[in-house]
């Protein structure tokens, strides 16, 4: 399969961060005495690595359904975002779409949304390869660190900063990319084009920098989604590109 | 534990639901066959950019600045050199995979070594 080959490389730095998280996340589960198998199915049907961390203090405290959903909604909040963003990219996928969809973490939204698929490779497979490859890691970390989590003895302080490095790296790579669409327009670009051509960029972590020293690190990601939107939306003149004589409206391929 | 089982596999199932509703409802709202309207492809093009930036700041989220040197506290300085160690090896090469590690490796020698 020449699109899982493709793929690969793309979610190593996802294989590094989500067997390591997992490891955790199976010991954390361990060590408060929940029977080996619930980390290892959670991984598999709830994956949402943020939500998981909270649902073992969840799990330990008493039954409280509202709390729990009103918990989930605030945190899962960003994955909408994440449908917004791949509404487009993901159409026309079929049924692997139910699977794409469900498993839109983090990591892989960023790596299937900053995607470039050559030409000659499916591109559903490819979202697709990326999705069961991510998955898989984090399965596979959890099951780790549930059974053999107490073996490990190096010093791992400092490991998950490679999930921050390559959110790091995919933002630089969406400016670098934007720069190429300015040069590629040939004129000499204004500061005004630069501001203009970076400005998504700018705004989202404008507004969540501001929302995080607001409303702390509890609570700042319902309000930075709010406030993206509303700029993004006043905004849109400025923003929104030229009419594509290739693009038509929302029907693609 | 102070959850019954049935109430252990009834939380679960709330996360499940919780979780998959906000990853398709966006699918839902917005399904295939239909155009999409064009406020929500502008929000689709620019949103992707603008949720880079949420999920790097997310990631910062739990550095503590404030706290001083003499009560434990290291004023984010190793989070910001290999923020920058990470940024400035993938803008000179490009390359992902030599920027992360390079950028992990700072981060772990500079939080089990130097501080």
């Amino acid at each position: 399969m020449k699109e899982l080959k493709a793929a690969f490389p793309r979610t190593i730095p996802v294989l590094a961060g989500y067997v390591f998280l997992g490891i955790t996340y199976g010991i954390l589960m361990e060590t408060n005495g929940f029977p080996l198998w619930l980390p290892i199915l959670t991984a598999c049907v709830v994956y949402t690595g943020s939500m998981e961390f909270l649902l073992v203090g969840i799990l330990l405290s008493p039954f409280n359904p509202w709390a729990t959903l009103a918990t989930t909604l605030m945190v899962g909040a960003r994955h909408i975002f994440y449908g917004l963003a791949m509404l487009n990219r993901y159409r026309g996928t079929g049924k692997a779409k139910y699977y794409l969809i469900f498993s839109t973490s983090d990591e892989t939204f960023a790596l299937n949304c900053d995607a470039d698929i050559p030409p000659e490779l499916d591109k559903t497979k490819y979202y697709v390869a990326v999705s069961v490859l991510d998955q898989s890691y984090w399965v596979a970390g959890t099951a780790i660190g549930a059974l053999c989590g107490q073996l490990i003895s190096f010093n791992t302080e400092g490991l998950d900063f490679v999930m921050t490095a390559m959110f790091v790296c995919i933002f630089l790579n969406q400016w670098l990319k934007d720069n190429d669409i300015l040069k590629a327009n040939g004129k000499r670009s204004t500061y005004q084009d630069r501001i203009r051509i970076h400005a998504p960029e700018i705004i989202g972590a404008g507004s969540s920098l501001l929302c995080l020293l607001l409303f702390g690190p509890e609570r700042f990601i319902v309000p930075s989604m709010f406030l993206i939107l509303l700029v993004l939306t006043l905004c849109r003149k400025q923003l929104e590109p030229e009419k594509d004589p290739n693009e038509q409206g929302g029907i693609v391929q | 534990m102070t959850m019954t089982a049935a109430q252990t596999a009834i939380t679960i199932l709330i996360v499940i639901a919780g979780t998959v509703f906000t990853r398709f409802i966006s699918y839902i709202a917005f399904p295939e066959g239909r155009p999409i309207p064009s406020y929500i492809l502008y929000l689709g093009k620019v949103l992707g950019a603008a949720v880079f930036g949420l999920l790097v700041i997310y990631c910062f989220r739990n550095v503590d600045v404030l706290t001083p040197f003499s009560q434990g506290g290291t004023h984010g300085i190793p989070e910001l050199i290999a923020l920058l160690v990470t940024g400035a090896v993938y803008c000179s090469k490009r390359q992902m995979m030599l920027a992360m590690a390079f950028g992990t490796a700072v981060y772990m020698f500079l939080l089990q070594v130097v501080f």
